[in-house]
């Protein structure tokens, strides 16, 4: 489904990316972790080309992400992206955040639009909430209504950064629950976080990055309970002590 | 074209009339800022006081000047005044046109300024035993005008194109003497030459404040 | 006559104030037709030119802050006459009410393409990226997304602005404009009587203290919230 293959990218000299390769298989959840700084949400940006990289390929879904001729904005349609900081439009309703871009890039109609937008708010249990602006929902359903804007246009692949960091502790069940259910429907989905309950529940496979490279990868249970690598290890052990 | 407008001859001629203009260009400046402040600190202390008694008359005396043309209130006091015999001269027409105007919207400035102040700050103020108007002086005031620095540089920016009026009254001011300088010479030189000098001076200003303004709407 | 009563024959004489209010009132619609078109053309261009810089064009934004630098730097009353006095020897002439029009149209110009342009930069990055990352286009993201966050951003100093510039519509009076002070003057001259500039005066109060006020709730209603 995903297919990023020698990706390098530079922050003028700073090298964030040194040459990282990402297979994920069609319905496979990808969890990445690593230390703040080593290029995760860099990588995860690549993917659907808010960041172009420097370096290196990407087919999602069968489409060239770097090709020239590719229509991005058809291509960023089929892959949902889920921000750290919600990233709401403050100015529009629940259902308008949902609706904009069902009307503006899948072309559909107003009321087909608000149809599809309701169908995902009730998704994410949020349907009786349409009316709300962000500013009157509590950040756990803040970041449920942007899982909404996203799955209404029917991705192939949904990208999480790090979707739960930003909530108060007692918030992040739900959103968790909401991805948990994206999962039994199939969906592939590259997250970036460090929800290790999470990941040992639901992820096929654990990417572990530090300094702009993937360090090692496995299944959960290997990297979280018998890391290789010197460098897992110690971030392993830091995050466990928590 | 450039006979026309940038005419070296005409340039060299009008050069010392230009300069003489310059000079009072800078002089109404220094003499308008400082009492335009002085004003608005008055108003925006006045405005301190809570009482409707106060606060009604102060933002009428302000809403009156934010709506009234500074160059009308000049002519007012220009060619009104003589009528009942008192002749103030150029100068000290400006001088009070400008007092009343810019006073009033350096006061709003420093208003805004002063209630960004937390309360908090003149609670803790008066706890260690100053005074309520050494907490202004040393504690409210200092980080009102920073909060409203680029407000105030705004403002006083406009103060010093505003001076450009004092050519209407006569006052041989950049602008008035390069009309002067034009009329003589019967080319725009004099006048293309003004705008540049006023260019050359407020341009840092203008560039410093576009940098400030975009930094305070982006925190905002 | 106390001296009362020859303030009052002077500054109020009901007599002059009667044979002169028509001109006023005639000055009063020219000064609005005036004031419109700069509101209207002044900020239409700003918003344009803010629009453009987004687009990110290099030279073309170096040169767009230039020229808005020097509008900002110059006073208006020195645009007006360099409009005024100084086209005819290009071989054009604009009559006084162009060369005010054109002069604070550019003013305001300026001043709000600043405005605009700080408004949109202040739109958290994090808006962009969301709007792209449903497939909306740049131009999608920047009027469906963050336009209507900036412009809401930006209508308190944009409002003041307005107001202080189009009040700049009395400056026409000095290249021969007949609004309410160039009205006013030449009465005061015909009549030797400073009663009809008290009636300017009066004039630019009822057409701009609505303003003004109106102006003040826009700003409250507007500030600080999101
Ligand atoms: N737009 C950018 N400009 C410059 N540096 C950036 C930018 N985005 C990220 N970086 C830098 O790249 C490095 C990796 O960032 P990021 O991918 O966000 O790491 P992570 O998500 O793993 O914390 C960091 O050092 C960060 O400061
Ligand atoms: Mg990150």
């Amino acid at each position: 489904m995903i297919e990023a293959i020698g990706l390098h990218k530079h922050f003028g000299a700073l090298h964030v990316l040194k040459g990282v390769d990402l297979r994920v298989a069609d319905r496979e959840l990808v969890f990445v972790i690593g230390p703040s700084g080593s290029g995760k949400s860099t990588l995860l940006r690549c993917l659907n080309r808010l960041e172009t990289p420097d370096a290196g390929s990407i087919v999602v879904d069968g489409i060239d992400l770097m090709h020239r001729r590719t229509d991005l904005n058809a291509a960023r349609r089929r892959i949902g992206m889920v921000f750290q900081g919600f990233n709401l439009y403050p100015h529009m309703t629940a259902l308008g955040n949902v609706t904009l871009a069902l009307r503006k890039v899948a072309g559909k109609g107003r009321a087909e639009a608000e149809a599809l937008g309701l169908a995902a708010l009730e998704r994410v249990g949020l349907r009786d909430r349409a009316g709300h602006t962000p500013g009157q929902l509590s950040g756990g359903q803040q970041q449920r209504v942007a899982i909404a804007r996203a799955i209404a246009l029917e991705p192939r692949v949904m990208l999480f950064d790090e979707p739960t960091s930003a909530l108060d502790p007692e918030l992040v069940g739900s959103v968790l629950a909401v991805m948990r259910e994206l999962r039994e429907d199939g969906m592939t989905m590259v997250v970036v976080s460090h929800e290790m309950g999470f990941a040992r529940a639901a992820a096929d496979r654990v990417v572990f990055m530090d300094h702009g490279q993937i360090v090692e990868q496995g299944p959960p249970a290997a990297i979280f309970e018998a890391p290789q690598e010197a460098r897992t290890q110690a971030f392993i052990g830091q995050i466990q002590r928590h | 074209m450039l006979d026309t407008f940038f005419n070296v001859e005409i340039m060299k001629a009008a050069w010392p009339i230009l300069l003489a203009g310059l000079g009072n260009t800078l002089l109404l400046s220094v003499t308008v800022v400082p009492l335009g402040l002085l004003g608005g600190l008055m108003l925006a202390l006045l405005a301190r006081l809570h009482s409707p008694w106060v606060r009604w008359p102060l933002m009428a005396w302000v809403d009156f000047f934010r709506a009234f043309p500074p160059l009308v209130l000049l002519i007012l006091l220009y060619a009104g005044l003589p009528f009942i015999g008192i002749e103030l001269g150029g100068f000290g027409c400006v001088a009070i046109a400008f007092f009343l105007n810019t006073g009033a919207y350096y006061g709003e400035i420093l208003r805004a300024g002063i209630d960004s102040v937390p309360t908090g700050q003149t609670e803790a103020a008066r706890s260690t035993g100053l005074s309520a108007s050494q907490t202004m002086a040393w504690v409210v005031l200092p980080q009102a005008v920073r909060n409203v620095l680029p407000d105030l540089m705004s403002n006083t920016l406009e103060v010093v194109k505003l001076t450009a009026l004092g050519s209407v009254v006569a006052m041989p001011e950049l602008l008035f003497q390069a009309r002067q300088a034009q009329s003589l010479t019967y080319n725009p030189t004099p006048i293309v030459v003004a705008a540049l000098v006023y260019f050359a001076l407020l341009w840092p200003l203008v560039r410093l404040l576009s940098r400030l303004e975009n930094r305070a709407l982006r925190a905002g | 006559m106390t001296g009362w009563e020859r303030f009052l024959d002077t500054f109020f004489n009901a007599k002059v104030m009667a044979k002169y209010w028509p001109d006023i009132l005639h000055g009063m619609w020219v000064t609005i037709e005036l004031a419109m078109l700069v509101v209207v053309t002044g900020i239409a261009s700003g918003l344009a030119l803010a629009l453009l810089r987004a687009a990110g064009i290099r030279p073309l934004n170096w040169l767009m802050i230039f020229v808005v630098d020097a509008l900002r730097a110059l006073p208006p009353l020195v645009i007006i006459v360099l409009i005024y006095f100084g086209l005819p020897s290009a071989g054009l002439t604009p009559s006084g009410f162009v060369s005010t029009w054109a002069a604070l149209a550019l003013v305001l110009m300026a001043f709000s393409e600043e405005i605009f342009w700080a408004g949109i930069t202040a739109v958290p990055r994090g808006q962009w990226e969301a709007a792209r990352s449903t497939g909306l286009s740049y131009a999608q993201a920047l009027f469906h997304v963050v336009l209507p966050q900036a412009l809401r951003l930006t209508i308190p100093p944009l409002t003041s602005r307005t107001i202080a510039i189009t009040k700049g519509t009395a400056l026409g009076s000095v290249v021969a404009v007949s609004e309410i002070l160039g009205q006013a003057s030449s009465a005061v001259s015909n009549s030797y009587n400073p009663s009809p500039l008290i009636l300017g005066a009066a004039a630019y109060l009822v057409l701009f203290i609505p303003v003004v006020v109106a102006g003040r709730w826009v700003e409250t209603r507007f500030a600080w919230k999101k």
